[in-house]
């Protein structure tokens, strides 16, 4: 795994972001195993506690799941990529929106230009 | 078992004429590696020389619960930032000087470094340049099994490159479960992605401390640009 650290943001989380990365890119799959943390902290030159929290963070949020004296795994069936592709969808709505406000349009015009962009490329399938 | 290294209470050293430590309170995660940072006279190298036991404290409590012995040297391996090893010695004489002076030395964990860290054993101290000296006394410290390594500016006057193999060596040789580091130094944009704790000192007081990410994460700053532009 290759990660430019962007030193003003947490680095756990940038390698919680390199690890979702990898899997919307289809690199690792449902079931495949991470790294051990030890290795993984070696590997990006990494803190081992950073690595540490990362993987408990994955834990949580159920991108991951530890398997007693076997290791990290990514989380079996396909909740993981709709969770990651819904991560991907929101970050993109979110950047789309503030934009929009930026250029000083309101909620209803973002809404109502939003639909007849919509309705606009249904009819032309 | 304590949540801490090492815990320094009430806190306070005057020299003649100056106050090195005033009245200060804070801990040191255990298992964890701490960046003590903060501009020179600030207080940090008299703080790392009180807990190694190297410095008399005026007033103040230190309780250090990982060292257990009561020669606390002998379970502190504590890296000065002045130049402590005999000039006449040769890198291996000094690597058998240490390993007679110290029970916990690996004398494999200290072949595996020198070579990690491009060292020659023949080589004599007095002929290696600065960075190389940085080097070997890395390679000194951390060759002791220790329950709290303590480093006094290992990066100071160290050329760019012996400080990324200094840092890199220090992430694969750290046992989280069984050490807890303290590091002091300047360069805090090149070091501080290897910091679990921050913890600055400014005119003899605490100005920050903190979990490194946690205060990342509150500012949306780096370390660096967090005590250059908030606290200076």
């Amino acid at each position: 795994m290759q990660i430019d650290f962007n030193a003003a943001k947490p680095i756990y989380e940038q390698v919680i972001d390199g690890f979702k990365k990898e899997i919307a890119r289809g690199d690792l799959q449902p079931g495949d195993k991470l790294p051990s943390q030890r290795d993984m902290a070696k590997e990006i030159e990494v803190n081992p506690n950073t690595v540490q929290r990362a993987y408990r963070e994955m834990e949580n949020i159920e991108l991951v799941e530890t398997k007693r004296g076997r290791g990290t795994f990514i989380k079996e069936g396909d909740e993981v990529m709709k969770k990651i592709n819904k991560e991907m969808a929101c970050a993109a709505l979110e950047k789309f929106i503030s934009e929009m406000f930026s250029l000083g349009f309101t909620n209803d015009e973002v809404k109502e230009l939003l639909i007849e962009e919509l309705e606009g490329r249904n009819n032309n399938e | 078992m304590n949540d801490y290294a090492v815990k320094v209470e009430n806190l306070t050293k005057k020299y003649t004429g100056s106050t090195a430590l005033a009245d200060i309170n804070l801990s040191f995660p255990a298992g964890q590696i701490t960046g003590l940072i903060g501009p020179n006279g600030s207080g940090k190298s008299t703080l790392l020389k009180i807990i190694a036991g190297l410095v008399i404290k005026d007033i103040g409590q230190v309780d250090i619960p990982v060292v257990k012995s009561k020669n606390i040297m002998d379970e502190i391996a504590f890296l000065p930032e002045i130049n402590h090893l005999y000039n006449w010695m040769k890198v291996e004489e000094a690597v058998s000087f240490f390993n007679d002076q110290y029970q916990d030395f690996s004398l494999k964990k200290a072949h595996e470094l020198i070579d990690f860290m491009n060292l020659k054993k023949t080589q004599k101290i007095k002929e290696l340049s600065k960075g190389m000296v940085g080097r070997l006394k890395l390679v000194l410290t951390l060759a002791r099994q220790v329950p709290l390594l303590i480093m006094d500016e290992p990066l100071s006057g160290i050329d760019p490159n012996s400080r990324a193999r200094i840092l890199e060596s220090l992430i694969s040789e750290y046992d989280a479960e069984k050490q807890s580091i303290i590091i002091s130094t300047h360069e805090v944009m090149e070091a501080e992605r290897y910091f679990d704790y921050v913890i600055f000192l400014e005119n003899s007081k605490v100005k920050l401390s903190g979990n490194a990410d946690d205060l990342r994460a509150e500012y949306n700053k780096s370390i660096q640009q967090l005590v250059r532009e908030v606290f200076q």
